[in-house]
């Protein structure tokens, strides 16, 4: 293991339930992502070795998923939902005023490190559209500046 | 577990709660827990427990209930009533008022068209069971229709039932559901698998969200039977890590089903062993086509590959593999407890059954319908849909996600079925349906959808790799007003080609935005051209600078 760090006993428990095949790869990546929060090299190298496939295949299913980031997020992360319904309610007036206060674009973390914006394909949410997660916390129909109000107590309660 | 045994199960459930004079039901599936449904199950909890109502009234969370919009949902089953957008502060009044529900709360009346006009079969027990208690899907007869599967019909009768009724895939496409299950039982192979598809990519639709947060063990019920007809002995639930509740009471329903022995070894003493095992997906929208989700529970990267094989001959590892939508599996059970003849007296000659779809947008009613299939579009929006709200004008509805179309208000009377939304140029897909209306521009909808598949292209082809990213080109181009008229020709042309060439379903269908918005909205992409302002793409202040 790449460190006495206890996470790396969780992932490699997830190999270990599936015998170590190289199939239990997007699972035991999965399992990274839950623990250290993205993939960084060594995990990378780490989940190779224990399955056993090659490094470039480990990379190459890590960056095809969107789910699976290769960058430490902010320490706040607000996903914005950009699926259909909440497209045309508005979510990119809702991009747009996270831009203006913070300068960061989906994808991106303020220099500080306290918050990252992502975008979501959909959360399924569509009835509450347009919706945003802020920290976990689901916020529906919501506007440009309710949501940065709750961005501003989310980052400073 | 014989018949026998679970009838004593769902006896005795029933009896349990036949106990309680009251049963109050609170909606907590992902939309309404948004709104803040767990805060509204605690404070009805505290209620009666201070009331001293314990014995009286049970307070129970059930799935979703449909209406999204008016979330958190309360029922009080007993008395037929049902409550809009409670708050935590709220509660306490249903409890203390249980027949007249009291003052300040919202009452919807169950005559209105968005309950009158559905049909359930597959949400039977969506907002009506506690979906984390397998006893309770049992007293909704729930398993009886696997174990008498099982243990009374022979496989070739299980896939005769289910081509009688008519059945087709849920997914999109619409194949016939027996006709996969009897290819994939003629194989003469040992190991086969069953696979279902949860990997609801589509923007706007959340209806397999629902049914597995709401009713889990209606889909693996279904995927046991389809597993005991063609013959497997192993299935995969392929399902969204964006859906961690469904995830959630997946997990929870296929241990629960394993402590009863109705999934494992040798279920009901038939011989007859059947394991599932949940597979996460990781965001792509690609894994949603069949070879390319099938890859992926391989632990490779997702892209599709051609077809034949089909995976019915060739799936998952090489062995026949019967892969199924949601929404299919869900209504296995209800046909062969009911009967196919049933089933197939609702809904179009070539379209049997209900639909579930998932009503966004600008539409007054957004939540989660079941109608049967034949239904208008018009009666979807405007009565079941309540219409557009501010009373704004109607302009289009989009079918099927990124790879449907935008029909307009003038064939809105077209029956949904799967042949007639393929002749407006949509497709009926897995069953999102959004709702536009005047303030939509329709060159910046096709514009977002052809970002959306330019993104999620696997990059395996060329023309769709290639060719999202030159269509999606174009509309920037006229977006922006300084397209020309022969950017239109080229648009079409480009999307001819991706139609035709395009490896899988997402390139084939990528076009269908443009090519619809083009037929119908034509209009709207010469304004642009001749560089009128438009609202969203251009607004005026912009237009002038």
């Amino acid at each position: 293991m790449p460190s006495d760090d206890k996470r790396w006993k969780i992932v490699d428990a997830t190999a270990r339930r599936h015998g170590r095949e190289p199939h239990a790869l997007i699972e035991t990546l999965h399992t990274v992502q839950e623990s250290f929060g993205y993939l960084d090299e060594t995990a990378l190298r780490f989940v190779a070795a224990t399955l056993r496939v090659p490094l470039s295949r480990v990379y190459g299913a890590a960056t095809f998923y969107h789910f699976f980031t290769l960058k430490p997020q902010g320490k706040h992360t607000c996903v914005v939902c950009t699926g259909t319904a909440c497209y045309i309610k508005g979510a990119p007036a809702l991009l747009g005023a996270i831009e203006r206060q913070y300068g960061i674009k989906p994808g991106q973390t303020t220099p500080d490190g306290e918050l990252s914006v992502v975008t979501a394909r959909c959360l399924g949410s569509c009835g509450l559209a347009p919706a945003a997660v802020m920290d976990g916390t689901v916020l529906g129909k919501i506007g440009p500046a309710d949501m940065l109000a709750r961005i501003q107590k989310g980052m400073h309660p | 577990m014989t018949i026998e045994e679970l009838r004593k199960i769902a006896q005795s459930e029933r009896e349990a709660q036949n106990k309680f004079p009251h049963h109050v039901c609170v909606c907590m599936a992902a939309g309404c827990q948004s709104s803040g449904a767990a805060e509204v199950r605690d404070a009805l909890l505290k209620e009666v427990a201070e009331s001293g109502m314990r014995n009286e009234v049970q307070v129970k969370g059930v799935g979703c209930m449909g209406l999204c919009s008016a979330g958190p949902l309360v029922a009080v089953e007993s008395e037929g009533k049902m409550y809009a957008n409670v708050t935590a502060d709220e509660a306490p009044e249903i409890i203390r008022n249980l027949d007249t529900g009291g003052d300040g709360l919202k009452e919807l009346s169950a005559e209105d068209p968005f309950f009158k006009r559905q049909q359930k079969i597959v949400l039977e027990n969506s907002g009506v069971i506690d979906p984390e208690r397998i006893e309770d899907y049992i007293a909704h007869e729930g398993y009886f229709a696997l174990v008498h599967a099982i243990t009374e019909l022979t496989p070739l009768e299980v896939i005769q039932q289910i081509l009688k009724s008519g059945l087709r895939g849920r997914g999109g496409a619409g194949y016939p559901t027996g006709l996969k299950w009897s290819t994939v039982a003629k194989t003469g192979e040992q190991k086969k698998y069953v696979v279902c598809n949860a990997d609801e990519g589509d923007p706007g639709a959340f209806m397999d969200r629902a049914v597995l947060e709401s009713d889990p063990h209606r889909v693996l019920e279904g995927m046991a039977i389809g597993a005991y007809a063609v013959g497997a002995q192993k299935g995969y639930v392929y399902v969204r890590a964006e859906y961690p509740l469904a995830v959630k009471n997946l997990k929870t329903a296929i241990r629960q089903a394993e402590r009863l022995g109705l999934l494992g070894n040798d279920i009901a003493g038939s011989g007859f062993s059947f394991h599932v095992d949940i597979r996460l997906g990781a965001g792509a929208f690609v894994c949603g086509e069949e070879t390319a989700l099938m890859a992926s529970i391989e632990g490779k990267r997702g892209t599709p590959r051609p077809r034949p094989p089909y995976p019915a001959q060739e799936g998952l590892w090489g062995c026949p593999t019967l892969i199924n939508n949601v929404e299919t599996f869900a209504n296995v059970a209800p046909i062969l407890r009911h009967g196919p003849e049933w089933f197939a007296a609702s809904g179009t000659e070539k379209s049997k059954g209900t639909k579930v779809f998932a009503l966004a947008g600008q539409v007054t009613n957004t939540g989660l319908i079941e109608v049967p299939m034949g239904i208008t579009l018009r009666e979807i929006i405007h009565e079941i849909g309540g219409g557009i709200p501010e009373g704004r004008k109607f302009k289009a509805v989009q079918t099927g996600g990124p790879s449907g179309g935008c029909i307009p208000d003038e064939h809105l009377d077209s029956p949904v079925d799967y042949e007639s939304l393929a002749r407006v140029g949509s497709i009926m897909g897995s069953g999102g349906m959004i709702v536009m209306d005047e303030t939509s521009c329709m060159v910046d909808v096709a514009k977002y959808f052809t970002d959306f598949c330019r993104s999620e292209s696997c990059g395996k082809c060329v023309p769709c790799r290639a060719g999202t990213e030159q269509m999606y080109g174009l509309l920037e181009k006229i977006t922006a007003g300084k397209g020309s008229e022969a950017d239109l020709t080229m648009l079409q042309e480009l999307c001819d080609l991706i139609r035709n060439t395009s490896l899988c379903g997402l390139g084939q269908c990528s076009p269908n935005g443009v090519l619809t918005t083009l037929r119908y909205f034509r209009k709207e992409y010469e304004a642009h051209i001749a560089g009128e302002p438009c609202g969203t793409c251009r607004p005026e202040k912009e237009a002038e600078l």
